[in-house]
């Protein structure tokens, strides 16, 4: 039970390869007031992800993992704890800094596509790169998640896994530092879920982005570098894999 | 819980969470269920106040005016066929002194009978008693005239009488039917510090003017069923020999007149402004119940998978709509009556009537109730027809998207438009029809502001051509009787007068064919300086050497035109007739009057070289001077000042115009203000999703308000650019509606009033806009990133 949640039992390994730390997290909570009742998302979570690896968040229902993502994302802050992306301290930051934190180095990907309606696949991206610092060609994203034939589409005319390589391409196009994706092949098929993974393996690997990906989906561990289990708000367990799988070798 | 309890408290959660809307939605239909009930109720009380006066105080039907007759001929009178009651009368100008007053005013004094009450034209006495018979020092004066000079009971007022100068004891202050308005002859607006009637003991005002067993004006009623126009033309063969200048029906009574044309005002305004509020309010609740029904379809569906009848779950929308525009019809009901009350009793105050009825008109609050209904059901027609069509298996799957499309915008080469400018472009072309109807809900409330400032510029514009391009004289002072021109000799010896101008004014008639006018005949002299003939483009005319010059409008009614003769019937001294070529028109925008050279004028008469009346420039440092000067010449019945005559103008025009231009301004305001708000609302309801992702990816708040807003933006400036185009074809719509004889209201847009309405729209617009801003603020990103499409 929840009980020695206190000092989670943290494996970690960081000495495997001398990597850079993107984001550093100690003693993370995060505590949401309803009323009376307090509801403790996140309780003192430790945690940090290296440049370029891909990790895999699973862990039951409510355990935390949107909150510690949205965290690490800028769109939400801790109750208490730190926590950093590389220089830049999350914690003290203002609105307007998160705001800026978010356009200059963190790509999303949602369960829902969330695309502007009324801008087509290409626009939606372009969207993006022109409020970015160092983007790439809106058409080169689109291509690097095998949409280049359907740049002038709108939302309403793809198909689900079509949006969501096209939410895809929005995120990776101002060429991220990080890339989060909460469920991303929730809402999806089997093989539509692949061909989206495919697509997310693909820009970790061309961009080097660290890519963070939550999933109910325990198969789709195999393609990370680790693998990160949290139970009621805290981490129960860091895996590495010895080897990270193709998606297409995903089974579930 | 049950079933319908259940609805009830989603009816009361729904309420609750769009009430800013709601209310803008009832403040909408109030303001349109007001203007009906208050112009209905306003128009009703008036008609049933001025009928009740009038039948009261039995106001006659046919006014003649005449040099002398002797008493018996009103007995030839009472025998015209169609005749029932005559009354005959002496009336005298006069010259007054009135205490506190530096400048000279002039009064009518009506005589009354010595044995009983006027059985025409009757008083009703508001304080004081019934003059003494007999008694030439006694005198009733109008409360409009006692109540602007502060005149007290007991107190006297210098006066000339016949070339004696005599003291006059108020005794009693009345109104008269005949008088609601009182203008001096020749006046364009009453000035009840200048000018007032008196009225004195027949016996006392007979020896005073030399009229004992006379009398010089005559008034009388129909029987019923008799025709104005026949008993017209018996009276006036009747009295052509005792210089009866034609006799005219109550329709042509000046007083009469004026109310009447005001009456008739409130129609046009009754009828037209509550239906475009109501339209408004029909269309408002359509857009929100729409989107209502649009976020709902899950819950919808499930509530139909319940087993909720369709019945069940559309009544529970129409109760919404129900709700909104129900409070919005009995607060439009009340505030209308109250807003009744309120310009009742300026009428009462304006008006002076003895009892000022307050008449609701039942049947318009039944057509405010019923309309009102039917845009409810208008509203909601939308949104229950889509619930009726949901079934329950796909409200329960989720919407797809909303289908957009390269519009025609794009192609129209428009594809050079930043991303939320195509964002923007696209979400209006989208929906064009509630686009345009969001436009036109915006330009009708700066079109009603245009409208509402409309009658004040008009009037400015009417005063300001009056006072500062036609009358250039300082004082017109009228005399007595008609002198000879040398007059102006005499004249430019006074204190301070440094030119004289003078003038004749003739009562003719113009005859042409079959239609006649009577008119005021104006000789002015060959390049006269103080008092000039200006058309509406400010051009002034010249009159012409030879033929008659005439207002257009009088043109129109006798039906000439430049070229054409008309027969001139004097109506005055040797009543000579003859006939004179119409040598132009010209478009003034008061009165109607036949203006012509004096020589042509002598010549037309055939008889001297005379002057009724003076126009003087006067040397401001001397002007009380020669006030005191004038009011002791015997030979001045009036005098009268443009200054004074300017400013009462502005004080009638303030008092007359200021509350219902208020009320309408408000109500605008209240339209652009609900129009702007609802758009960003349902805007920010639509759209929050969307805009939460951008937050996400990046933008700030700034830039995301800019994207939200800017479709407000262009909806507010499309519709303030039409709304102005609408606002110049009303205004340009009612100038031609009031082309009255009395005046004729030019078009005219002022500067100002553009500004006005530009502004209160666009203040509208952006406190709409901060209220999203603010909304935007504390939108949380993660909740609505969780909840699905
Ligand atoms: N805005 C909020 N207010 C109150 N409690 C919240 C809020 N957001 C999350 N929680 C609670 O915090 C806990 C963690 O929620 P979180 O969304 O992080 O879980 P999760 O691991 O992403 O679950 P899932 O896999 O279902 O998405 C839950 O118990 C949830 O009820
Ligand atoms: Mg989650």
């Amino acid at each position: 039970m929840a009980n020695a949640t206190t000092g989670a039992p943290v494996v970690q390994n960081p000495t495997a390869r001398e990597e850079a730390v993107v984001f550093s997290a100690r003693g993370l909570s995060k505590v949401y007031r309803m009323g009376e009742v307090e509801v403790h998302a996140l309780r003192g979570v430790d945690l940090q992800l290296f440049r370029g690896e891909l990790v895999v968040f699973l862990g039951p229902s409510g355990s935390g993992k949107s909150t510690l993502l949205n965290i690490l994302g800028g769109l939400d802050v801790p109750s208490s704890g730190e926590v950093r992306f590389l220089d830049h301290d999350l914690l003290s930051a203002n609105e307007k800094e998160l705001t800026r934190y978010r356009r200059e180095h963190v790509g999303f990907v949602f369960q829902s596509y969330n695309l502007i309606p009324s801008l087509t696949a290409l626009e939606n991206v372009a969207l993006v790169t022109e409020i970015a610092t160092r983007p790439m060609a809106p058409i080169e994203a689109l291509r690097m998640v095998g949409l280049a034939d359907r740049l002038h589409h709108f939302p309403a005319q793809l198909s689900g896994g079509e949006q969501q390589r096209v939410a895809i391409a929005r995120a990776v196009a101002k060429r991220p530092d990080a890339l989060l994706c909460d469920e991303p092949t929730g809402a999806l098929d089997f093989e539509t879920g692949i061909i989206v993974l495919k697509a997310l393996d693909f820009v970790n690997r061309e961009l080097g982005a660290t890519t963070a990906i939550i999933t109910h989906n325990a198969g789709i561990a195999a393609m990370a570098d680790r693998v990160i289990r949290l139970r009621s708000g805290a981490i129960v367990e860091i895996t590495r894999n010895a080897r990270r799988a193709a998606p297409e070798e995903i089974v579930w | 819980m049950s079933a319908r309890r259940m609805l009830d408290r989603k009816l009361l959660r729904d309420l609750w969470h769009l009430r800013g809307q709601w209310v803008g939605i009832a403040a909408v239909t109030a303001c349109g269920v007001a203007v009906l009930v208050t112009t209905r109720t306003s128009y009703s009380s008036l008609l049933a106040s001025r009928a009740a006066y009038y039948a009261e105080y039995r106001f006659a039907e046919v006014f003649l005016t005449l040099v002398r007759a002797p008493e018996g001929v009103a007995e030839k009178i009472r025998a015209v066929s169609g005749v029932a009651e005559v009354e005959t009368r002496i009336v005298a100008p006069v010259m007054l002194d009135v205490p506190g007053l530096s400048d000279p005013a002039s009064g009518r004094l009506i005589s009354v009978p010595d044995q009983q009450r006027p059985s025409l034209n009757d008083l009703h006495l508001r304080r004081g008693r019934w003059v003494t018979p007999g008694r030439p020092d006694e005198i009733i004066v109008s409360e409009a005239f006692a109540i602007a000079n502060r005149l007290e009971l007991g107190q006297t007022i210098g006066a000339i009488l016949n070339g004696r100068r005599q003291a006059l004891r108020v005794v009693g202050i009345a109104i008269s039917p005949e008088y609601v308005y009182e203008i001096h002859e020749g006046g364009l607006f009453p000035d009840n510090r200048r000018f007032g009637v008196l009225w004195m003991s027949r016996r006392a005002l007979a020896s005073a003017y030399d009229m004992v067993g006379a009398f010089n004006d005559l008034s009388l009623t129909l029987a019923s069923g008799a025709s104005p126009t026949e008993v017209i033309a018996a009276i006036d063969l009747e009295t052509r020999r005792y210089g009866g200048l034609g006799a005219y029906a109550r329709s042509d009574q000046m007083s009469a007149r004026f109310l009447n044309d005001e009456i008739g005002q409130n129609r046009v305004s009754g009828t037209v402004i509550p239906a475009v509020f109501l339209a408004a309010a029909a269309f408002l609740l359509n857009v929100v119940l729409g989107r209502l029904v649009t976020t709902e379809r899950e819950q919808i569906g499930t509530l139909k998978a319940f087993g909720f009848s369709h019945r069940t779950v559309s009544g529970h929308y129409l109760k919404l709509a129900l709700a909104a525009i129900t409070p919005g019809a009995l607060v439009g009901i009340g505030a209308g009556l109250w807003l009744a009350a309120q310009v009742n009793a300026r009428y009462a105050e304006f008006y002076r009537f003895p009892t000022f009825l307050f008449r609701v008109d039942g049947g318009a609050m039944a057509l405010a109730l019923l309309v009102t209904l039917v845009a409810a059901l208008g509203g909601a027609a939308g949104a229950v027809r889509r619930v009726l069509r949901l079934q329950a298996a796909t409200a329960m799957r989720a919407e797809a998207p909303p289908r957009f499309h390269a519009g025609i915008l794009e192609r129209l080469g428009l594809a050079r438009l930043s991303l939320a400018g195509r964002m923007v472009a696209r979400s209006l072309v989208r929906r064009p029809a509630r686009a345009l109807l969001s436009v036109l809900g915006v330009a009708l409330a700066a079109s009603i502001l245009i409208l509402g400032r409309y009658f004040i510029d008009a009037m400015q514009l009417m005063a300001d051509i009056q006072f500062r391009h036609v009358q250039r004289e300082d004082l017109t002072v009228v005399f007595t009787r008609p002198k000879t021109v040398d007059v102006r000799f005499e004249l430019e010896r006074l204190p301070g007068v440094e030119v004289a101008e003078p003038f004749r004014l003739v009562a003719a008639r113009l005859v042409a064919g079959h239609r006649a006018r009577r008119v005021a005949l104006t000789g002015l002299a060959n390049g006269s300086g103080l008092r000039r003939v200006v058309g509406r483009n400010l051009r002034s005319v010249e009159i012409p050497r030879e033929g008659l010059l005439l207002t257009d409008k009088l043109a129109e009614v006798l039906a000439v035109g430049a070229g054409d003769t008309v027969m001139v019937e004097s109506l005055e001294g040797r009543r000579r007739s003859a006939p004179a070529v119409v040598a132009g028109t010209v478009d003034e925008l008061l009165g109607m009057s036949a203006y012509l050279d004096a020589g042509s004028l002598r010549r037309l008469l055939e008889d001297g070289p005379l002057a009724t009346g003076a126009y003087l420039k006067v040397d401001p440092a001397e002007i009380s001077v020669l006030h005191a000067r004038l009011k002791l010449l015997p030979g001045v019945a009036a005098v009268s000042s443009r200054a004074t005559a300017a400013a009462s103008f502005d004080a009638t025009l303030a008092k007359s115009l200021g509350l219902i231009t208020g009320i309408l301004i408000g109500f605008a305001g209240t339209l652009a203000v609900a129009m702007t708000y609802n758009t960003a609302r349902i805007a920010l309801a639509e759209r929050g999703r969307e805009l939460a992702s951008l937050r996400v990816l990046g933008f700030s708040k700034k830039e995301v308000a800019v994207m939200l807003l800017g479709e407000q933006g262009v909806i507010a400036a499309a519709g303030i650019v039409s709304g102005l185009a609408l606002g110049y074809w009303f205004c340009a719509l009612l100038a031609g509606l009031y082309q009255w004889e009395l005046f004729r209201l030019p078009f005219i847009v002022s500067l100002g009033t553009l500004s006005f309405a530009v502004s209160v729209v666009l203040g509208a617009a952006a406190a709409s806009g901060l209220v999203i801003w603010h909304r935007l603020g504390r939108l949380d990103l993660v909740s609505v990133l969780k909840s699905r499409e």
